[in-house]
């Protein structure tokens, strides 16, 4: 599942900027429709594999099986409010890290001296898995919305911190010395160079920290919640339910996916600006 | 002069005139204490606001590092650089540098890049103005929109110098400027810059390894090079260039100082 959606991600990189606007569009849309082969394979793969036996549903329940689940949870209006509470908590988790990990990046990245007094701190807080400050957060946060936030936060703050700090470092000298040649400094400098030429870097950044959210959501909610997908899988396993924790998976895949698929139309944006 | 006081009676606010540059007793080291490397040593040289003075020497000897402390780019550890009397301290507004290498943002049009090189005073519209015909005096009225890689190295590299002339500069300082273009080119930058530096004259520092780059566009010639007095480099000669540009490139008076040139540098049997 993960190298299809990879597959796919690869599929859409941007066109090369000379084409023409309309055969862009089209080649984009053949390769959309290119990435859709393989799921589609699979999904008779996996309707053939269920009808005929060879799995029992006790294993692997079949495509109908689990769209009757989805259908039935969201009649009964549970569907919608686990997706719901799920994507709240990752893109609040993911704007409060990606933000400050933009903040100590940029920090890190362009003064020496908080460089050279703070990153050996950071960089072992990086070494602990995240998944350790799992019982710290419940004993001083208590099981709540924010212990959760707090953890996806942990987890979407640390590839944005460490592509800026690391893009910053090796923006190339040459030019940040011809612009102060010219009389550029500080902020000027920052934007005018700095800033522009870690671009690429940040929103590979961004779409990492996305991933990660994502993962450490689906942690939080497995260790404790009523609520999200992640609840809908670890109760779904409790009951013996496969139909539901296929559709639970396929539900992070497909959001998941299209969360990814928004930061990178607004990457393609950025680079077509700022590249 | 006459044509000098023409152009500032078109352009009277904008149009400085060429500055003197003197170099005094400058010397810089690089490296750690136990291990220090002197590069330069009893820089003194005057050069005449509006001269072309071509600095050669051969790789590493700090040609570079003598530009730079014009620039500002670079403290020297001992003696200073005046211009125009004052002594230069940090990036200097009097002087613009074009690099070997374009050295523009990838991100900005040509029309911006030669932009940043504007002077912090001027206002939008001037600036905007002088952006354009800066452009269009290095043949790229045409380009202005496009962006850096979508032109050649020779376009690039005219660009930077475009971007060097926004400053209004009183020096203009090249770092090895048409080093990285191929022979053709290369003589077309040079015609180019003796052109822009009739129409806007400022003193030019080239620094080069090029001879008869050197023999062609400067007024006097420096040598850097090493001698038996101490470590590093200092002037081992300056001499004058007989003859008006644009210069016949088979002079023998030419060839003579070509010769003694190539000698000065470790080069025998030309």
């Amino acid at each position: 599942m993960t190298q299809m959606i990879g597959a796919a991600a690869v599929a859409e990189k941007p066109a090369a900027p000379s084409r023409p606007a309309g055969r862009r569009a089209r080649a984009r849309i053949s390769a959309a429709l290119i990435g859709l082969i393989f799921p589609a394979v699979l999904l008779v793969a996996w309707h053939i594999s269920t009808e005929t036996g060879y799995f029992s549903p006790a294993e692997l329940q079949s495509p109908r099986a689990v769209a009757t689940a989805a259908v039935e949870l969201f009649n009964r209006g549970e569907l919608l409010n686990h997706i719901l509470i799920s994507t709240q908590r990752v893109l609040i988790g993911f704007l409060a890290g990606a933000a400050l990990g933009i903040v100590f990046g940029a920090l890190l990245g362009l003064s020496r001296i908080a460089d050279l007094l703070l990153t050996p701190t950071v960089g072992a807080i990086r070494a602990v898995p995240s998944l350790a400050w799992v019982p710290l957060l419940i004993l001083w946060i208590g099981i709540n919305e924010d212990s959760k936030v707090t953890l996806i936060m942990i987890g979407a703050f640390f590839p944005v911190f460490t592509t800026l700090y690391l893009g910053l470092r090796h923006v190339d000298r040459n030019l940040v010395e011809a612009a102060r040649a010219f009389g550029l400094s500080g902020i000027r400098l920052l934007t005018t160079v700095q800033l522009p030429a870690v671009v690429p870097a940040l929103f590979s950044g961004l779409r990492l920290a996305l991933a990660q959210a994502w993962l450490f959501l689906v942690a939080a909610e497995l260790i404790a919640s009523s609520m999200g997908l992640g609840f809908l899988l670890i109760d779904s396993q409790n009951n013996g339910r496969v139909d539901r924790i296929l559709l639970a998976i396929i539900l992070l895949a497909v959001i998941g996916k299209t969360t990814d698929a928004l930061l990178g139309l607004a990457e393609r944006w950025a680079v077509r600006r700022w590249v | 002069m006459t044509v000098l006081a023409s152009r500032t009676s078109t352009a009277p606010t904008r149009r400085k005139q060429a500055l003197d540059v003197s170099f005094s007793q400058l010397g810089r080291s690089f490296g750690s204490a136990g291990n220090r490397q002197v590069v330069l040593r009893d820089i003194t040289v005057d050069v005449r606001a509006g001269e072309i003075l071509a600095i050669l020497g051969t790789s590493g000897c700090g040609k570079s590092t003598l530009l730079r402390a014009a620039a500002g780019l670079d403290v020297p550890d001992t003696g200073t650089v005046l211009i125009d009397g004052i002594p230069v301290s940090g990036i200097d507004e009097r002087c613009a540098v074009a690099f070997q290498e374009p050295r523009l943002l990838p991100w900005h049009t040509l029309q911006a890049n030669v932009a940043i090189g504007l002077p912090k005073a001027s206002s939008a519209s001037a600036g905007k103005a002088k952006v354009l015909e800066l452009l269009k005096l290095v043949g790229l009225d045409l380009f202005a929109k496009h962006r850096p890689r979508e032109v050649s190295g020779g376009m690039a590299q005219r660009t930077s110098l475009a971007r060097a002339l926004a400053r209004n500069p009183g020096v203009l300082l090249l770092d090895e400027p048409f080093g990285a273009l191929d022979a053709l080119t290369r003589i077309k930058m040079q015609d180019l810059l003796l052109e822009i530096h009739q129409s806007q004259p400022a003193t030019v520092l080239l620094v080069t390894h090029d001879v008869d780059e050197a023999l062609q566009l400067a007024d006097r010639i420096l040598v850097l090079g090493r001698n038996d007095d101490g470590p590093g480099s200092t002037i081992a000669e300056l001499v004058p260039v007989p003859g008006q540009r644009p210069r016949d490139r088979n002079s023998a008076e030419l060839g003579a100082l070509r010769s003694s040139l190539l000698r000065m540098l470790g080069v025998t049997g030309h």
